[in-house]
């Protein structure tokens, strides 16, 4: 009789190895579902006085890019962002302008930064929706006076502060995506 | 992080073609996104059907949060109000002998000023109830302020329609899908009532500053004659909302007018009415613009 082998060593963080493989339908929908649902979740909030809730869809947009590099193709900010544009109450098309054009910077900035850690990704991402915030607001339709753009500073602040448990919930469903459930007969 | 080896073309032909067909689509999307937004900047109706679409699908969802919402600021209600039951039970009893004289004196009034208006013969059609319906959501992370309704043509509304809650003025419907409706609210940075003071004629403008204030700008420059705990009520100007309904409260004074909050919260109100257009005629008239009768297309007609 062999020596048995460490139990550990079969298996791996996306579940066992032996007879098993990733859901495809799974791998592919997962990023695409998550962020559409951010993008529709913040409706069914009621804000009278001002901008309130952070832009959930885009920053689970810039979490999957900085999680899993390569998932998302530079085009999909596209297609995510008029999802976005019939929920957000932007004018159509701000979405689709301003998440192309976020994938596409992050595509050149990492071409430039290969090398990075968590305090680069915070502040990239926390730029990153600083920008977009203050471009939506400029795209929006509304005069943009002082008035408005200090309204959009909590949301500004509470967005950045939302990235580390944004990217750990990215980083959750990114395990989930990858589990191997399906079985390899 | 290590660089993504992967991502590298390398002198793969084929590697290298598709990276670049990515990005070349992804410049292509933000081209399509600019010349959308720019239609849609133009013609802010320009959409509206898909929007719509979008919004009927979600509305059921937001009834649901909408129910919860109410359920949950119930039970706090109820919490806060064991502590204040004595003291505030004695002030709600004056306060309710109050409101039954001054109600009182307002069917008085009403009473005269439906007489008044038939000796006068003023026809006004508009002012009633077309819908009562719950907000079931709002563009909570856009710059504008804008709210969904879960009433749409199904039920009879309209674009242009005035919404309100008991407290007051909570907006105007601006589009319309089959079981939902877009409503502009006061709060929206192009959003402009008319208003007078209560209690005497004093008009101006209530002009939403995106924030949850108002800008009151006064018609007749001169001294400024507004005091901090002002009330502002419709003056029906325009022709959409009806004289009379609450609209806001006067914060701080300006040199051209003031700074006011407004009275009715549509995060606080749990059922709005929508109203019919007051006068339908003064709006198509604001709506049809005064040079259009001299523009050459026209006159050939």
């Amino acid at each position: 009789m062999t020596e048995r082998l460490n139990p550990a060593a079969r298996a791996d963080k996306y579940g066992r190895r032996t007879n098993r493989t990733h859901s495809p339908v799974r791998a592919a929908s997962v990023p695409y579902l998550s962020v559409m649902l951010a993008s529709a979740l913040p409706i069914l909030v009621i804000a009278g006085s001002g901008p309130l809730i952070p832009p959930l869809g885009f920053l689970l947009l810039i979490c999957w890019r900085i999680v899993s590099p390569g998932f998302f193709p530079p085009w999909a900010g596209a297609l995510l962002g008029a999802f976005d544009d019939l929920f957000s109450g932007q004018p159509f098309g701000s979405a689709i302008l301003l998440w192309s054009l976020a994938m596409l910077v992050f595509e050149f900035v990492e071409a430039r930064f290969p090398w990075r850690g968590f305090w680069h990704d915070w502040l990239a991402a926390g730029l990153a929706a600083t920008l977009y915030l203050v471009a939506a607001l400029f795209l929006s339709g509304a005069a943009p006076g002082g008035h408005l753009i200090l309204a959009i500073v909590p949301q500004i602040l509470l967005t950045v502060l939302l990235y580390p448990l944004a990217v750990r919930l990215v980083a959750g469903l990114d395990l989930f995506r990858l589990a191997r459930v399906k079985v390899i007969d | 992080m290590a660089p993504i080896s992967s991502r590298r073309s390398g002198h793969s032909r084929r590697a290298q073609y598709s990276l670049f067909t990515g990005y070349a689509l992804a410049a292509l999307g933000a081209l399509l996104g600019a010349f959308l937004l720019a239609a849609s900047l133009l013609s802010p109706s320009a959409f509206s059907g898909l929007r719509m679409a979008a919004s009927d699908a979600v509305a059921p969802a937001g009834t649901g949060a909408a129910r919860t919402r109410a359920a949950s600021g119930g039970i706090l209600d109820g919490i806060a109000a064991y502590w204040r039951a004595g003291s505030q039970n004695a002030a709600l009893r004056r306060e309710v002998e109050l409101a039954r004289i001054r109600l009182g004196e307002a069917k008085a009034l009403e009473q005269q000023n439906r007489e008044l208006k038939a000796l006068l013969d003023l026809g006004e059609t508009g002012g009633q109830t077309v819908a009562v319906a719950r907000l079931v959501g709002s563009s909570s992370t856009s710059g504008r302020r804008f709210a969904y309704l879960e009433a749409g043509a199904r039920d009879g509304v309209a674009p242009g329609m005035p919404v309100r809650s008991a407290q007051g003025v909570i907006g105007r419907v601006l589009e319309v899908g089959s079981s939902s409706a877009r409503v502009m609210l006061l709060s929206d940075s192009e959003s402009v009532l008319p208003v007078k003071r209560a209690g005497d004629q004093l008009v101006a403008f209530a002009e939403g500053r995106g924030d949850g204030k108002l800008r009151i700008r006064l018609l007749n420059l001169g001294i400024n004659p507004l005091k901090p705990g002002d009330l502002f009520v419709t003056s029906g100007a325009g022709g959409y909302f009806r004289p009379g309904i609450a609209a806001a409260i006067l914060d701080e004074v300006t040199p051209d007018g003031g700074v006011a909050r407004i009275v009715a919260d549509p995060a606080a109100a749990t059922a709005v009415l929508v109203e019919d257009i007051w006068i339908a005629e003064a709006v198509e008239a604001l709506r049809s613009s005064p040079d259009k009768d001299f523009a050459p297309e026209d006159a050939s007609e």
